[in-house]
């Protein structure tokens, strides 16, 4: 495996990208799928070649793979090398990526086909929307496969411009149009932390490269309060990316967009970037106490608050979403807890340090199928039903049974049950929760009962029940299942989210993240419940479900008369704490356009623009006064300059 | 050697010269100077590739005494600074022609203006003596005033006078430091000046500093010296919107590199923190204003302001690497912004529509235009493989590590900041012209019609009844013609270039900065 068929991983997409941008867009028939067929050949390859990776890394000495730099620029001392860097976290990743993209892209020939309402006529986009889904898959392999914090922050900026034009891919739509804004400058506030950490940690080591900064900030080279406020800003950035509290707000918006896209970049890769970015930088993090706890803190205040909000959502993608934001809150909460731990460790090294990003790891590498697989599948309940509204839903089971099969299977996984993924990586994080901080621990196994009750509420809203909607004849007078194309990349996905988590159950993962470093808790399949941690977490989770169940699957207890209850929380939930309306209409509105910056426009045409029109003014009116005195009358002129005289003589006289 | 300087610099005003005596035949004309400015175009690339990267200093030299009484040469030449400006003045020289090729009033005067301008331009950029620089900048003055009284619109006619009597108003204050340099030191070669070292004055050297800096700083523009720059930017026509924005207002960046910096090193550190405090408030303030527009081209021009403000930031953080990130700044914003005029004015020429809060949906019109449009923003807001990123990271990792006083690190931080703003306003701008449901755009018009009163035989002696109407013309809208195509597509492939392999400037660049960090003593 050599550094040229690393360098392809990445290349494919560009390559799929170009040739669909300048090739087939402007030559081809907006009706023809061949955009799509390239960009699955290149991103099949690629997978293929990340499987190789992985392989190849495993095998490995140290599981990393040395790859020399190409330098990029040189400015005075400003030297920005290209490289790759290749560890576990890195084929892991690439492995994910490159998977759930080409699921997607399959699943896309299909979804795309359905002729949006509102668009312009026969044009579906496929040129479009595979040109961006072609440079967002390398922009993401971009940030993965970077060995300089200023190289994964040029792809990181590059995600986020493709997951901008892709969730305004229906741009007529003045909704879409917004969310694509809006989530381009909510992850932006947080990129500016990240930039400005990148140069906090040039200016004082003078370099960009992740592992030269690794092994400073384990050396001790790099300390202090220098360290703490590089990671808050590099943890600033991952909090924009992964939708954390409090810039969460735009990844629900972001749902406007294709639900493939959803699925792909708000679901599975993307958001998860944050996360990867904590682990990538993880050796920085653990040297500073601060850095480490606000990672935990967040983490586990957004698990449970994007959970309460998920609770009561109509929109089944949104749903969706807000599972999203709190599963990578229990990411982060993961990798803070696990580097609180490391404070009592007596010896730190690189190897231990990411060691102690594992098990955040292995909830990402789960979570993105089985969150991937729920969007694919609320994207085939849109296509049968022509909404997204579970209210317009029900009654699905019968007639999409794939869909069904493969969503359940990918919500029992969520909900954490044994033995699908979601179990394994779950468990995991609830141990180390425990081991470091009791409260976060209950914070999130309250979201675990959350989680189990509103995945199962989505479960029994669509496919339980009787159909409600009204929308569904719109094609052939039935409600039907998806095409093949659709229904298979969901198939492969449930079948991931069943078994993905067999990877750690004797602590495989762990082993090959950590370089042996660390033992799991997790002993086998079934020796894990010798422990009562599972016991536990297993109960709440088929409490939660079977509370779905009363409320909304044998209606024991109406959905209403709880609203009624809870009136103020409901509303407190569904109105998502008011914080759309607190920054949107109270900070930029109000305090920024009509409070502050219209105070600055007064200023500038008063006070700054006032003074140079007033200058010119006076100037105009002191000639139009001085204008006056020349009458043309010699005896005037005469007497001016005897009174000149006399007074010239009279300052003379006094002065001397 | 051949004078290639001469020729880029000459070859414009030449045109210019020809089309004042050929008549008044548009295709012509339009040909004449699509001709002159395309070879002056071929000239700097030539110097682009035939400047040696391996030594420092000036290159392309031509000097020839001129007024003996005065020690005044006619000295040109360029190195690493003035060469990418040479090159982005001749570049956009041309493409304003083409820019321009839809122009139809009075066409051969435009055109007139037009090259002579550019000739102007590029003199400031050339010159090395300061008198011939001195005259250069003030020759600049007389095209664009016409450029913008005639051919502009909105308030065209003040725009126009402030543009003038302010600018004049800075160069009064710069022919005064240069004279007072004269007199000190004999001389008016910025060569000799900077290697030599001032001794004292008959004024203080503080004061030249400033005479001169206030010239620099009206043009470039710094707070609060900017209230031109919106006015000029929006009512001039497009090509005048696009030379002022690319090419005019670096005058005073390069000014403040070439002149300030580089003959008053000493000074310059001691009023840095001044500066930088004045770039930070610029970055700001241009920003928050930029928030506050409704039309196009004024939001395109209050960015402007904000975006000077990096440059500003990273002359005076007077170091290699902020400097080279300044001088990388101005060619990319040249490009950026250059673009942004020309694709907002040809979307303003489609749709007869230039308020923001009237437009929306284009993008499905004139796909063409909403892409380059959106490719030069994005570029405008910094985004990685655009010129805009790298420019202005090398500028904040300059300016960051700078150590002229010891609010850089928060001045720096507080300018990034900028670049949050910058998405938004940059974006809000693409979804309110481009996005969103289609619209229909009118065109109106008032037309007069003469009705007959009465039928009978006297009717004839009776005063008709004229009635006006207003109609309403449904606008076709058409996307980007080839021609347009060709000059959109011109500055996208230079934006990508830069953005991805920066080495091709960075690489000249540094050669003419090195010579300057080492006269500040780094």
């Amino acid at each position: 495996m050599t550094g040229s068929s690393i360098w392809l991983i990445f290349l494919l997409p560009i390559f799929s990208f170009l040739i669909i941008t300048f090739f087939i867009r402007p030559f081809v028939k907006p009706t023809s799928r061949i955009a799509g067929y390239v960009t699955i050949a290149a991103i099949g390859t690629a997978l293929f070649l990340s499987l190789r990776t992985l392989g190849t890394v495993m095998a490995a000495p140290g599981h990393e793979l040395v790859i020399p730099e190409i330098t990029w620029l040189t400015v005075g001392d400003l030297k920005i090398n290209v490289g790759l860097m290749v560890d576990s976290l890195t084929a892991v990743m690439l492995v994910v990526v490159t998977t759930v993209s080409l699921m997607v892209q399959i699943y896309s020939l299909g979804y795309m086909q359905h002729e949006v309402p509102d668009a312009k006529p026969g044009d579906r986009g496929y040129h479009r929307y595979y040109a961006w889904m072609s440079l967002f898959t390398a922009s993401m392999l971009g940030v993965i496969l970077s060995n300089s914090l200023l190289l994964i922050f040029v792809f990181w900026e590059l995600v986020g411009v493709c997951s901008y034009l892709l969730i305004g891919f229906w741009f007529h739509r003045p909704s879409a149009a917004n969310a694509a804004k809006k989530a381009f400058i909510v992850t932006r506030l947080g990129d500016f932390g990240f930039l400005v950490a990148i140069l906090v940690l040039y200016v004082n080591t003078g370099t960009f490269n992740i592992p030269e900064l690794q092994e400073m900030a384990i050396a001790g080279t790099l300390a202090g309060t220098t360290l703490t406020w590089a990671a808050i800003g590099i943890f600033s950035g991952a909090v924009g990316k992964s939708a954390q509290f409090p810039l969460h707000v735009w990844l629900p918006d972001a749902m406007e967009g294709p639900t493939p896209v959803s699925a792909l970049i708000h679901a599975a890769t993307m958001v998860a970037a944050g996360v990867f970015l904590v682990a990538r930088t993880f050796p920085l993090f653990a040297g500073s106490v601060t850095a480490v706890t606000v990672v935990a803190v967040i983490g586990a205040f957004t698990a449970i608050f994007a959970a309460t909000m998920g609770l009561v959502m109509h929109d089944i993608k949104r749903v969706v979403a807000y599972s999203t934001i709190s599963q990578l809150g229990y990411m982060m909460l993961a990798l803070g807890a696990a580097g609180l731990a490391l404070q009592h460790e007596g010896r730190l090294t690189v190897e231990i340090a990411k060691a102690a990003t594992a098990i955040g790891i292995f909830h990402l590498f789960n979570h993105a199928f089985f969150k991937a697989l729920l969007f694919l599948g609320a994207g085939s309940v849109n296509h049968a039903t022509g909404t997204f509204d579970m209210r317009q839903m029900g009654g699905l089971r019968k007639a999409m049974p794939w869909t069904f099969y493969t969503f359940v299977i990918g919500g029992l996984s969520l909900a954490g049950i044994w033995p699908l993924s979601g179990f394994w990586s779950k468990d995991e994080i609830l141990a180390v929760a425990w081991d470091t901080q009791k409260l976060l621990f209950t914070l999130v196994m309250i979201t675990v009962l959350m989680t189990a009750f509103y995945i199962f509420r989505v479960i029994f809203l669509t496919f339980g029940g009787e159909y409600r909607g009204s929308h569904g004849a719109h094609s052939n007078g039935h409600l039907h299942e998806s095409s093949p194309v659709m229904v298979g990349p969901m198939v492969v996905l449930a079948i991931l989210a069943i078994v993905s988590g067999f990877w750690n159950v004797t602590g495989g993962f762990n082993a090959f993240m950590g370089h042996g470093e660390t033992q799991s808790f997790i002993s086998g399949l079934f020796g894990i419940f010798a422990h009562p941690l599972p016991w536990i977490a297993s109960f709440v989770a088929i409490a939660g479900i079977f509370l779905a169940y009363a409320i909304y699957g044998a209606k024991w207890i109406s959905a209403e008369s709880i609203g009624k209850t809870f009136k103020p929380l409901y509303t407190l939930f569904y109105r998502k704490y008011f914080l759309d309306e607190l920054y949107e209409n109270i900070i930029v509105r109000l305090v920024l356009l009509k409070g502050i910056f219209a105070g600055l426009e007064k200023i500038d045409t008063g006070v700054v623009d006032g003074t140079v029109n007033g200058l010119a003014n006076s100037a105009y009116d002191s000639g139009n006064t001085m204008r006056r005195t020349q009458t043309g009358q010699l005896q005037l002129y005469g007497l001016a300059i005897g009174l000149g005289v006399v007074a010239i003589v009279l300052v003379l006289f006094l002065a001397g | 050697m051949y004078p290639y300087l001469s020729t880029v610099v000459f070859l414009p005003v030449a045109g210019s010269i020809v089309i004042a005596l050929l008549g008044a035949r548009e295709r012509l004309v339009k040909w004449v100077a699509a001709v002159f400015t395309f070879t002056s175009l071929l000239a700097a690339i030539g110097m682009l590739f035939r400047f040696d990267r391996t030594i420092e200093g000036m290159q392309f030299e031509e000097k020839a005494l001129w007024i003996p009484a005065l020690n005044a040469n006619f000295h040109l030449g360029v190195d690493g600074l003035s060469l990418p400006l040479v090159v982005l003045t001749a570049f956009l020289g041309f493409m304003v022609v083409l820019i321009s090729w839809k122009e139809h009033l009075r066409v051969r005067e435009y055109f007139v203006w037009l090259l002579l301008l550019e000739t102007s331009i590029l003199g400031v950029f050339s010159s090395l003596d300061l008198l011939l620089f001195f005259i250069f900048w003030e020759i600049e003055l007389i095209p664009m005033y016409f450029l913008i009284s005639v051919w502009g619109a909105g308030r065209r006619e003040y725009s126009a006078i402030k543009y003038m009597i302010y600018t004049l108003f800075g160069s009064a204050f710069m022919l005064a430091g240069i004279l007072s340099l004269y007199f000190t030191t004999g001389s008016l070669s910025i060569v000799d000046m900077a290697g030599g070292g001032i001794a004292q004055a008959a004024i203080p050297l503080t004061a030249i500093f400033f005479f001169l800096l206030i010239g620099f700083a009206v043009k470039l523009p710094v707070f609060p010296f900017h209230t031109w720059l919106p006015d000029a930017h929006t009512d001039a026509p497009t090509a005048g919107s696009v030379m002022l924005a690319g090419a005019l207002i670096k005058m005073g960046g390069y000014g403040m590199i070439r002149v300030s910096v580089s003959l008053f090193p000493d000074i310059a550190r001691t009023y840095a923190p001044l500066l930088i405090t004045l770039a930070v408030i610029g970055v700001l303030y241009g920003a928050a204003l930029t928030l506050r527009q409704n039309d196009i081209k004024r939001m395109i021009a209050y960015s402007s302001v904000s975006h000077m403000g990096y440059v500003l930031l990273g002359v005076f953080a007077l170091g290699q690497v902020s400097l080279t990130g300044a001088t990388l700044q101005m060619v990319s914003h040249g490009l950026l912004t250059g673009l942004l005029f020309a694709v907002a004015g040809l979307t303003m020429h489609n749709v007869h529509e230039r308020d923001l809060r009237k437009m929306g949906g284009l993008a499905r019109q004139m796909p063409v235009i909403a892409v380059v449009f959106s490719i030069a923003g994005l570029g405008s807001l910094g985004l990685p493989m655009t010129s805009g990123f790298i420019a202005e990271f090398i500028t904040f990792a300059g300016s960051f590590a700078s150590d002229v006083f010891g609010g850089m690190q928060a001045a720096t931080i507080l300018a990034v900041a900028g670049v949050v703003f910058a998405a938004g306003y940059i974006l809000w701008m693409i979804q309110r012209a481009f996005y969103g449901p289609v619209k229909g755009y009118v065109e109106t018009h008032i037309e007069t019609e003469t009705l007959e009163v009465g039928r009978d035989a006297l009717a004839r002696y009776q005063p008709k009844k004229v009635v006006e109407t207003t109609v309403e013309t449904p606008i076709e809208i058409h996307d980007a013609d080839a021609l347009e195509r060709v000059y959109m597509f011109s500055f996208v492939a230079l934006i990508l270039i830069i953005g991805i392999y920066p080495a091709v400037l960075t690489d000249i660049i540094q050669t003419g900065i090195s010579p300057v960090v080492r006269l500040l003593g780094g």
